[in-house]
């Protein structure tokens, strides 16, 4: 992916800054403990970021406090997005501002089926943002099917109870086509890859590319507008979808920042290979320093 | 061929985590709307129960001997039985001492015209929805109306009479048509079935009558509603519905009353008889206040309903909608006499705060290839207690007999909780008995599920709630599932007026 993006004010559509959080729910043990401790992130227009890390190294709970979810504190820091206070906006304000999350579970509802919800959600959003062309239900099915066909998803998912006996695969599909329905212009994907066999996988990766590139392709537009934060475990799925920063998350904080030639070596080496200490092999120090170079004279990302 | 499918599932859910108080949970504390008083002026009998209140309420009445020898019978045998304890249920013991037996608005003389019914009342109504005004009253709709022991006002009876239907309060049947209810009074629930029956025969004062002759669909709905008003009274209601061979009938039933801090109560007893190809469809709706957050005051309700299908190919269909009491004990039945006939329960109980419900249906199959249909949905919100108990019963001359159960639970938040208890008895071996049961959830994650794509938490969980009891509400008549629906948006949603 070219980019001609400058970087100014105008294009960072997120920035965190010093983010600690903890969890409401956490029990006896651990109940003073951030799961964030401080996380520093800044996301612009058009860019493709990725979170890799272990289990439990606070990436779904990062994902989780972007979209608001109510079973965490904020501790300390600061999210803007679009130059407003996050923080202060209810999950559904966020969602009309432009923030999208795919859930790494979706919730299965019974009783709501599958069109219904999309288009609730669909003229919500609509709503919230003055857009008073309420769209008609012939129409807003061909919007549907539109991407529907994209993502080779059947017809009969539409009436059926949203997400209800969907396999795993169908359910992030689900998710994906959520996303490209309501349009909005950060797409943070929690683990969007993991339980996906290697077909649904590159139809997903596709789907998201579109998404990606639609402005370009069907605006002639010379400018990438949609962000996309991918959290994952595995580098397959950046096989597709090449992030142009990768974080790596420890222990509630992003420990390096780097192109996606780092992915490459997650993918040989394991997390505990990023841990300096760790390093026995003068070689593999010197690329972890030229990675962490690389991206510090690139955008100064870093943690 | 055996086709005994025997499927029986035991679930008992709890939910007791005490968590920070969630914003959702404040969306079931909903106000209640229907809680204000009337002052009137009324007739009544002071409280206490013994002879002397029977045959006070019996002259009042104006009742024949027969009566009053049923009364007596019954509360005969209510001093030797005890308040059954079996139901997932919590009260204080009721002091019957303290409750006054009858309480009626006071009258002059018979009511033939709505002049002659106390402007307060009529007010009363309008104000619950219940227009009894010949221009305002709904076309397609006959009401009776009740207020704490008596019928006010029963509309369109004239109407109805002409094509041979009699629709008329219980009292004024027992006076018209004194053998008709002696014959029926009791067929079907004896005296004795149980403590609150025994209670309730002897101390009943109003309630509905219908009368079906022979091959008449009834072109219009049936209904009544009941109100209580009287702090101390309690309201003990009877009603008898009679669907000749060939006739259907359409009947509806709603509730409500004042917000007390004290513990009303209300025991009724509903008979059905529906003889050969005929079709009784009983729906309620009952909201009886429920009591405050706390759990302070609120409806005792505990409702004995059984209809008997009689005839070859009869049906009777139950459909119910529980959202008010503080307590909830009722079993709407069936018992399948008549070859071919066919029985259903549809409900959704909703509970919240601390709202006890126990209900569920009997399906007694006693003749040959009979059916019986059961949905049952139950909600739980807030610290309440909902319970589904039912039993399928299945005799040895119910030859390929069919039932089907269908029970789901919806737990709201983290302090309710939820019981299904199916029970299932089966004597032959040419039969089918399904039981299907489910437990879903409406919490934090499901809402933040809808809010992530933009629907705010109220309309998240009213679509939930609409989802989940759609397939009872399709069961109501047209404007009593629209009723229905809101009803329970109402009692969800946060803000009212």
């Amino acid at each position: 992916m070219e980019k001609e993006t400058v970087i100014n004010n105008t294009n960072n559509l997120l920035e965190i800054k010093g983010l600690k959080v903890k969890s409401f729910e956490s029990n006896e043990k651990n109940k003073e403990v951030n799961i964030i401790k401080g996380i520093n992130l800044q996301i612009n227009k058009g860019f493709v970021h990725a979170i890799m890390g272990p289990n439990g190294s606070g990436k779904s709970t990062l994902s989780k406090v972007l979209a608001g979810h109510p079973s965490y504190e904020i501790t300390d820091g600061k999210i803007l997005f679009k130059e407003q206070n996050l923080l202060e906006l209810s999950p559904e304000e966020r969602s009309y501002l432009g923030l999208f999350l795919g859930f790494q579970y979706p919730l299965e509802i019974s009783g709501v089926s599958n069109r219904d919800f999309l288009k609730l959600a669909y003229t919500s959003q609509q709503l919230a943002n003055n857009n008073d062309n309420e769209i008609d239900s012939m129409e807003f099915d061909y919007l549907l099917m539109k991407y529907a066909n994209i993502l080779d998803m059947n017809a009969s998912f539409l009436p059926r109870y949203l997400n209800e006996g969907f396999s795993g695969g169908e359910k992030k599909k689900n998710e994906i086509l959520q996303m490209s329905i309501l349009n909005s212009d950060l797409a943070i994907l929690d683990e969007i890859d993991s339980g996906l066999d290697i077909d649904a996988l590159k139809v997903l990766s596709k789907t998201i590319l579109i998404r990606q590139l639609e402005n370009i392709i069907n605006h002639n537009s010379k400018y990438l507008e949609k962000s996309l934060l991918l959290i994952t475990h595995y580098k397959r799925l950046l096989n597709y979808i090449q992030p142009d920063y990768i974080h790596i998350m420890k222990n509630g904080k992003i420990i390096c920042t780097g192109d996606s030639k780092l992915s490459q070596q997650l993918e040989k080496k394991g997390y505990d290979w990023i841990s300096p200490t760790n390093f026995t092999n003068s070689n593999e120090y010197k690329l972890f320093k030229t990675i962490l170079q690389v991206a510090k004279n690139d955008e100064k990302l870093l943690t | 061929m055996n086709l005994l499918k025997h499927k029986k599932v035991f679930i008992k859910k709890k939910h007791t985590i005490s968590k920070k108080t969630t914003h959702f949970e404040s969306l079931i504390n909903s106000p209640y709307k229907y809680g204000f008083s009337t002052e009137v002026n009324t007739d009544q009998i002071s409280e206490g129960l013994n002879l002397e209140t029977l045959q006070k309420i019996s002259t009042l009445k104006n009742e024949n001997e027969n009566f009053l020898k049923f009364r007596i019978n019954a509360f005969y045998k209510w001093k030797q039985m005890k308040t059954p304890a079996w139901a997932e249920l919590n009260f204080p013991e009721i002091n019957y001492q303290l409750i006054k037996y009858y309480s009626a608005p006071k009258k002059k003389k018979k009511l033939n015209s709505l002049d002659e019914v106390d402007p307060e009342i009529l007010e009363t109504f309008e104000k619950l929805g219940i227009s009894l005004n010949e221009q305002k009253r709904l076309s397609n709709v006959a009401v009776d109306a009740v207020f704490d022991s008596v019928s006010i006002f029963t509309t369109f009876k004239r109407e109805l009479l002409k094509l041979g239907i009699i629709f008329c309060s219980i009292s004024e049947a027992m006076e018209k048509y004194p053998d008709l209810v002696k014959k029926y009074l009791g067929s079907v629930v004896p005296v004795s079935d149980n403590y609150f029956v025994a209670l309730n025969s002897a101390v009943f004062t109003d309630g509905s009558f219908c009368f079906i002759p022979k091959n008449l669909k009834s072109p219009i709905e049936l209904s009544t509603y009941f109100r209580i008003n009287d702090e101390q009274s309690g309201q003990f209601e009877r009603t008898l519905i009679i669907a000749e061979s060939g006739s259907y009938i359409s009947y509806l039933e709603g509730c409500t009353a004042p917000k007390y801090d004290t513990n009303q109560l209300h025991a009724a007893v509903v008979e059905l008889i529906s003889f050969e190809d005929a079709e009784i469809k009983y729906s309620t709706v009952q909201n009886w206040y429920a009591g405050d957050k706390r759990g302070v005051g609120g409806i005792y309700n505990f409702v004995t309903k059984r209809g008997l299908c009689v005839g070859k190919n009869s049906k009777i269909s139950w459909t119910q909608v529980e959202t008010g009491s503080a307590v909830t004990w009722k079993y709407p039945s069936c018992i399948l006499a008549g070859p071919e006939s066919q029985g259903e329960f549809y409900s959704v109980a909703l509970t919240t705060n601390y709202q006890q419900a126990d209900t569920g249906t009997k399906m007694i199959h006693l003749a040959p290839n009979t059916k019986s249909r059961i949905v049952s949905k139950g909600i739980s919100a807030g610290n309440s207690k909902n319970t589904y108990r039912g039993l399928i019963k299945i005799n040895k001359k119910a030859l390929n007999a069919i039932s089907f159960s269908q029970c789901d639970s919806l737990l709201i938040g983290n302090n309710s909780d939820t019981n299904t208890f199916p029970y299932i008895n089966v004597k032959n071996s040419s039969g089918r008995v399904e039981h299907e049961a489910s437990i879903s959830k409406i919490g934090e994650e499901q809402i933040f599920y809808f809010q992530q794509r933009g629907i705010d938490s109220e309309e998240a969980i009213k679509l939930m709630i609409s989802g989940f009891c759609r397939d009872v509400f399709s069961k109501l008549p047209m404007e009593f599932a629209l009723e229905a629906e809101k009803l329970l948006e109402l009692k969800l949603e946060k803000s009212l007026t």
